[in-house]
């Protein structure tokens, strides 16, 4: 045996205790992550999918459930409810996920490039709605959107006095809340306002790293910004746009509080922004049908593996092979 | 050689890049307006009477009403009650992941056991979790245990986050010189002993990013007490405000100035540490 010689005390009793200690603590250390992870995260999702395969009414206890294998999901999949639902949650995951990320790489460029020293404010400006209560946020947004009084709908109403960019303005006030035409983009644009900064923050950790010397050879070349965003910028960013887009697919697939706050439940617009977790919730907790809810959970569950999946297909394999990861 | 033309062409026609150069700023400027405003409404709209805030034109500057909103605000809901019950399960959560967050990360950074990597893949795994899956059956799970309506069901659960494990690990990895456990070994030092009086005091900076995380997302949770907290007294801030929004007689200026008040210590806290905090929330997203 080849053993350290210098960092063991020459002593022969205490190396033995200090071992068994040793051995012993790092288990001690990590065993509260992995009770709570047991007790409030595997087995509750063992239980969901065991829930998903009966019927049940909570009201009736825990000896009412029913086995019925598969027909909670094949219930759930020719739901009505449940189709609109999955078409709503992908329609938000497209429209105020992609302008997140169209606004934020070109930002994060100007930002790092052009900003010194008014940097921080001008992140923190970004930033700050994502560190703000979705609640906060959807309040603000509901007097912001209101109809007759809104300051959005004021807004818009100054702008139709413009010449030219007036005509682009609609005349009459926005039923932003009410009108099933408008609640959609009006709850995607406020998902967009929160996660901008969140993005902006992502790349621009990213593009710091790259080296700077890259542009100046590139400018001595005679390379235009436009040119250096394309082929340097664009190219070396690829693994933090696969990260910062796959981490949009996952949230804006589970949206939730947003259009849950912004759209009152009991209203008949509420079906145009009912993402499949508030169809879920609703469900569980109005219509008290556990296991169909639980069913509707692992769909949607599948559908955000699948678009990982489809994403890291088609975007991660070229990450490993240009990016930052080639380099180490 | 085109670069020497290139550079002439720079220096002789300034105008253009300068232009886009301009509209850029602008553009930039415009945004980060745009992000603020709904911040600055609310704080307008906290000092405003309800018909205020619904004249026309709305209200763009501070009002004399932030009182009378407060008086209004108590009396519909037991706001300082939700505060303080914020507060407390915030720094309940705070806490627990500071001690046990620090733990598990200097385990998995310093010492070598069996199924260490296996155990660590299982941490990383649990981040990837989505959480809407975990709600309905963590609400049975409350529900068996008795704490449905309890604050113990808000801080207990997110007692030991995984990302917080994580970034412990890689700061205690990086920070934490070896020679110095090793010495308090040779002195004696029990392996807590060695975390708690050589290791934690060394952990200032790493400490204070997990706990400003911890605590604004504790603060800002909305889905977990919805799902378990039933009287109102219980309520944290994000559900008593939303509680008093009603389809037609919402009373706007009490519920902004309740909004206020649950967005100040969030915007004091940003305010002094928005370098750090923006830090911490990357490194996740940094280490590949």
């Amino acid at each position: 045996m080849s053993s350290p010689p210098l960092s063991r005390p020459a002593g022969p009793t205490k190396p033995t205790r200090s071992w068994k200690s040793r051995e012993v603590a790092p288990y001690l250390f990590i065993a509260p992550f992995f009770l709570l992870f047991l007790v409030f995260g595997v087995f509750p999702l063992g239980f969901s999918i065991f829930l998903s395969l009966h019927q049940w009414d909570p009201a009736a206890g825990l000896s009412a459930m029913r086995w019925v294998g598969l027909q909670n999901y094949q219930y759930a999949i020719t739901d009505p409810w449940f189709q609109q639902s999955l078409y709503n949650t992908l329609w938000f995951a497209l429209v105020s996920g992609l302008p997140q990320h169209l606004v934020a790489l070109p930002l994060a460029y100007f930002i790092n490039l052009r900003l010194k020293r008014t940097r921080n404010l001008i992140v923190g400006a970004y930033f700050l709605p994502y560190i703000t209560s979705s609640v906060a946020i959807a309040l603000i947004f509901s007097t912001l959107l209101s109809t007759d009084y809104g300051v959005i709908n004021a807004l818009l109403a100054e702008l139709t006095r413009i010449p030219l960019l007036g005509t682009l303005v609609p005349v009459e006030p926005v039923d932003w809340l009410n009108n099933a035409n408008y609640t959609k983009p009006a709850v995607a644009f406020v998902v967009f306002w929160r996660y901008l900064g969140w993005n902006l923050v992502l790349y621009l950790s990213a593009l710091q790293v790259i080296d700077k010397e890259m542009y100046e050879a590139a400018t001595l070349d005679g390379a235009s910004t436009w040119k250096q965003f394309r082929y340097i910028t664009l190219p070396l960013l690829r693994p933090m746009i696969f990260f910062a887009v796959t981490l949009t697919i996952i949230g804006n697939l589970q949206l939730f509080e947003e259009p849950f706050i912004l759209v009152d439940i009991e209203k008949g617009v509420a079906h145009s922004v009912m993402t499949t977790a508030i169809f879920m919730y609703r469900t569980a907790f109005s219509d008290g049908d556990f296991g169909t809810a639980s069913a509707i959970s692992w769909l949607l569950f599948f559908v955000i593996a699948l678009l990982t999946w489809l994403n890291s297909r088609l975007f991660g394999r070229d990450a490993q092979h240009g990016g930052p990861h080639g380099n180490h | 050689m085109p670069s020497m033309g290139d550079r002439m062409a720079i220096t002789s026609a300034p105008l253009a890049p300068r232009v886009s150069a301009a509209l850029a700023w602008a553009a930039v400027l415009a945004g980060a307006v745009l992000l603020i405003a709904p911040f600055y409404f609310t704080f307008v709209f906290a000092t405003h009477t309800r018909s205020e805030i619904f004249n026309s034109p709305p209200p763009l500057w501070f009002g004399a009403a932030t009182l009378g909103n407060l008086d209004l605000l108590l009396e519909r809901l037991p706001f300082w009650r939700n505060f303080a019950m914020s507060l407390y399960v915030a720094c309940m959560t705070t806490a627990l992941n500071l001690v046990l967050c620090s733990l598990a990360g200097f385990a998995f950074a310093i010492y070598e056991f069996r199924f260490k990597k296996e155990l660590f893949a299982v941490l990383l795994a649990s981040m990837m979790l989505p959480s809407f899956l975990n709600m309905i059956p963590s609400f049975m799970v409350m529900d068996f245990l008795g704490w449905i309506d309890q604050p113990r069901a808000l801080y207990v659960p997110a007692a030991a986050g995984a990302l917080g494990i994580f970034m412990m690990r890689q700061y205690i990895g990086s920070a934490i010189p070896r020679e110095l456990i090793d010495a308090a070994r040779m002195d004696g030092c029990s392996e807590f002993r060695i975390f708690r009086s050589v290791v934690l005091p060394l952990l200032g900076p790493a400490l204070g990013t997990l706990g400003l995380i911890t605590f604004i997302s504790s603060w800002n949770n909305f889905v977990s007490p919805l799902v378990v907290m039933r009287s109102i007294e219980h309520y944290t801030l994000p559900l008593a405000l939303r509680s008093m929004q009603s389809p037609n007689n919402t009373e706007w200026g009490a519920l902004m100035v309740g909004n206020a008040l649950a967005m100040l210590p969030l915007l004091i806290v940003f305010f002094f540490s928005a370098r750090r905090l923006v830090a911490g929330l990357t490194t996740g997203a940094v280490r590949g």
